[in-house]
C-alpha cells in the first residue's frame, strides 16, 4: 500500500469500485439467465409452445 | 450479410452460445494482462502513483459514449430497418453503458480529489457526463414503464437519437470551454501526449473492457430474446391457445 504513495487509498477504492460493479453486472445478467430459463421451462412444461420451436428453454 | 442472418433470434442463440465462452476467456486474459501492466507501470513525475486511476477511468469513459453511439446505430435500426434484434441491442446495452457511465464519474472524482483538491466541479466535461448517466437511467425506466415492447422500442430508440446529441459535447467540451479536466491527451492532432509506459496499459485496459462489454452485452441480449419470448408465452397462455 505504502508503494502507492499518500494517495494510496483514492487509488484502491477506484479498482476495488470497479471490480465491485463489474462483478454487479456479471451477477445480475448470470441471475437473469436462470430465472428466464426457468419460466420457460415452467410455461412448456404447463403446455404452452410456439409454432416455431420446440424446448426453447433447452436451446442454447 | 452477417447482420441479416443474424436478424433471427434462434439463429443468434446459437451462435452467441458458441462464441460467448472464447469471449469470456479473451476477456480475462486481457483484463489481467492490463492490469499487470497498469499495476507495474512507473508513477507519473507529477502525479505519482494515481496515474494508475486513469487506466480504469479512460476505458470506462470511452465506453460510456461508445455504448450510446451503438445504441443510437440500434436506434436507427429499430426505426428505419426494423431490424428484429435492434431493440434488444439497445435495451440490453443500456444498464452495462450505465454502469461505466458511473464507474467513469466515480472514478475520476475518486481521481479529481488529490489532482484538483475537489471531488466535483460544475464544469463542462463533467456535467457532460453526468447528463448522460442520467439519460442512460431515462431510457432504462422508460423501457421498464411502457409495458408493450414495440411501443417501447419506438419511443426509447427517438430518446436516444436526442440523446446522442451529447456524445459531441461531451467529447468537444473541452476544447469548446475552459474546464477543469484536462484537454484530450490520446486521439489529438499530433499524436498523444501519453508516454509509452503509460499508453501500453492504458490500450490493454481499453480492449480489455471493450471485450467485457461485448461479453456482458451479447449474454445480456439472449436473456432479453428469452424475456420476450416468456412473455409471448405467458401472453398465449393468458388467451388459453397452445398454438
Amino acid at each position: 500500500m505504502s508503494a502507492l504513495g499518500p494517495y494510496a487509498v483514492f487509488i484502491t477504492v477506484s479498482y476495488a469500485l470497479v471490480a465491485l460493479v463489474v462483478a454487479g453486472l456479471i451477477a445480475a445478467i448470470a441471475v437473469d439467465y436462470r430465472q428466464q430459463q426457468d419460466q420457460l421451462r415452467r410455461l412448456e412444461e404447463s403446455g404452452v409452445t410456439r409454432r416455431s420451436s420446440g424446448k426453447m428453454s433447452e436451446q442454447p | 450479410m452477417f447482420l441479416a442472418r443474424l436478424a433471427n433470434p434462434s439463429r443468434f442463440l446459437t451462435l452467441t452460445a458458441r462464441v460467448l465462452p472464447w469471449l469470456a476467456v479473451a476477456t480475462v486474459l486481457v483484463i489481467a494482462l492490463g492490469l499487470y501492466q497498469s499495476w507495474t507501470a512507473p508513477d507519473d513525475y507529477q502525479q505519482g502513483a494515481t496515474v494508475k486511476i486513469m487506466f480504469i477511468h479512460v476505458p470506462n469513459a470511452w465506453l460510456s459514449m461508445f455504448v450510446w453511439m451503438m445504441m443510437s446505430v440500434s436506434a436507427l435500426g429499430t426505426l428505419v430497418w426494423k431490424h428484429p434484434l435492434a431493440d434488444v441491442a439497445a435495451k440490453a446495452a443500456a444498464p452495462i453503458g450505465a454502469s461505466f457511465t458511473f464507474l467513469a464519474l466515480a472514478t475520476g472524482s475518486l481521481w479529481g480529489r488529490p489532482m484538483w483538491g475537489t471531488y466535483w466541479q460544475w464544469d463542462a466535461r463533467l456535467t457532460s457526463v453526468l447528463i448522460l448517466f442520467l439519460m442512460y437511467l431515462s431510457l432504462i425506466a422508460l423501457w421498464r414503464a411502457v409495458e408493450d415492447p414495440s411501443r417501447a422500442a419506438r419511443a426509447a430508440a427517438v430518446l436516444t437519437l436526442v440523446g446522442a446529441i451529447n456524445i459531441p459535447i461531451i467529447k468537444f467540451s473541452v476544447e469548446w470551454w475552459n474546464t477543469l479536466h484536462q484537454g484530450e491527451s490520446v486521439f489529438r492532432m499530433g499524436g498523444p501526449t501519453l508516454d509509452r509506459a503509460f499508453l501500453v496499459p492504458l490500450f490493454t485496459m481499453a480492449i480489455g473492457f471493450t471485450l467485457l462489454f461485448i461479453t456482458l452485452h451479447l449474454a445480456a441480449m439472449r436473456n432479453e430474446i428469452l424475456r420476450r419470448r416468456v412473455r409471448t408465452l405467458q401472453m398465449m397462455q393468458a388467451d388459453g391457445r397452445t398454438a
